[in-house]
């Protein structure tokens, strides 16, 4: 199956219910997306496909293929930057395991949504799970991004 | 030396959660329906009070339409339920501001267009996977409260009968019901046998159940 990943294309020779994970993990070596739960619980494996977050654990390789995705390696534009920024001012990862899980769900929001309120900061961020409870700096980083992106 | 406790506490209770779903999803294969039986319109063709045959066609339906693999996405609240056992969805996710989820957090960023079985319980799927809107809420209400809402078109999306019918009898995601994938018992019956009964209702004067 072809994919394109960070504007790449991919020959991928498996079967099309392979999850999407797998390919970019252990196929492109790309591992800035992490393997969490495999059951879309934990937000972990979050990608973009078309601009969209996905949870590439559940997603089958057939329904990734003839979209553009994305991962956490080539994430760019203001939002990622802004959120970036604010994440490593603030210092907002401990053990870092869910954070590219994390940064990928709060650039989508703040690309839909670009002054956030904390109601829509825990809505679109509830999926993505944080073992060492780094909640409160994450949801003070995605307000410090917006408000980068306001000024 | 208390934030490796506060870290365990919390690891602990995120795996506890995680594994709660898989095991809840198990649970739930061995949950049989008792009634898997839908009956036809043919069966009530005895009850000469088309009145009552209507009524009685009604709650025939309502094995389906009250069925949780339907009313879990026909929530009172934001908030999806999901199971036999109607729980919570989890995550705890919102219909957001067009009943397909939050922004950043949409339905689509977990349900694909068809079931995916491949891990645990899997993740049901429907090209078109979203809830009913809030005027469609069932989840608590009474058969009877259901089949006056049904009608109403200022509730159920503007739809006249015929459009209701084939809403019942041809919408893929109503389908999902007989196809749910994974562990999850499907509604009683077929599609197309429910969308028979649904339009010999209409059909009969669509008069709802007392109760």
């Amino acid at each position: 199956m072809k994919i394109t990943v960070n504007g790449s294309s991919h020959e991928i020779d498996a079967p099309d219910d392979m999850p999407l994970l797998w390919a970019i993990r252990d196929r492109l070596k790309l591992t800035g997306t992490k393997y969490g739960c495999g059951v879309a619980q934990c937000g972990a494996c979050t990608v973009m496909v078309d601009g969209q977050p996905k949870r590439s654990c559940v997603t089958p390789l057939k329904f990734a293929a003839g979209h553009d995705i994305t991962t956490i390696e080539g994430m760019d534009g203001a939002e990622f930057e802004a959120i970036q920024t604010a994440w490593r001012a603030i210092d907002v990862p401990q053990c870092g395991f869910c954070q590219s899980g994390q940064v990928m769900t709060a650039t989508a929001l703040l690309k839909e949504k670009p002054a956030p309120s904390d109601t829509d900061i825990d809505n679109a961020l509830a999926g993505n799970i944080c073992r060492c409870a780094t909640y409160v700096r994450i949801r003070q980083a995605v307000r410090d991004a917006a408000d980068t992106l306001e000024a | 030396m208390r934030m490796p406790a506060v870290v365990n506490i919390v690891r602990t209770a995120s795996l506890a959660a995680v594994l709660g779903v898989a095991l809840l999803g198990n649970a739930q294969a061995t949950e049989i329906d008792a009634d898997q039986q839908l009956k036809g319109p043919e069966a009530f063709e005895h009850i000469e009070d088309e009145t009552e045959r209507s009524r009685a066609m009604f709650k025939e339906a309502g094995k389906v339409i009250q069925h949780p693999r339907c009313v879990n996405c026909h929530p009172v609240s934001d908030t999806p339920r999901q199971g036999m056992d109607m729980r919570p969805h989890e995550p705890p996710v919102v219909r957001g501001p067009d009943n397909h989820g939050a922004p950043g957090m949409v339905c689509s960023t977990c349900h694909q267009p068809e079931n995916v079985d491949s891990a645990g319980n899997g993740v049901p799927g429907n090209p078109n996977w979203h809830l009913a809107p809030r005027s469609m809420a069932w989840y608590g209400k009474s058969l009877a409260e259901i089949c006056t809402q049904i009608k109403d078109q200022d509730r159920n999306g503007g739809m006249d009968m015929d459009e209701l019918i084939h809403h019942m009898a041809e919408d893929s995601l109503v389908g999902w019901g007989w196809n749910p994938g994974g562990d999850r018992t499907p509604v009683p019956g077929t599609q197309e046998k429910f969308g028979e009964l649904f339009a010999a209702w209409a059909h009969s004067g669509a008069h709802c159940p007392a109760e």
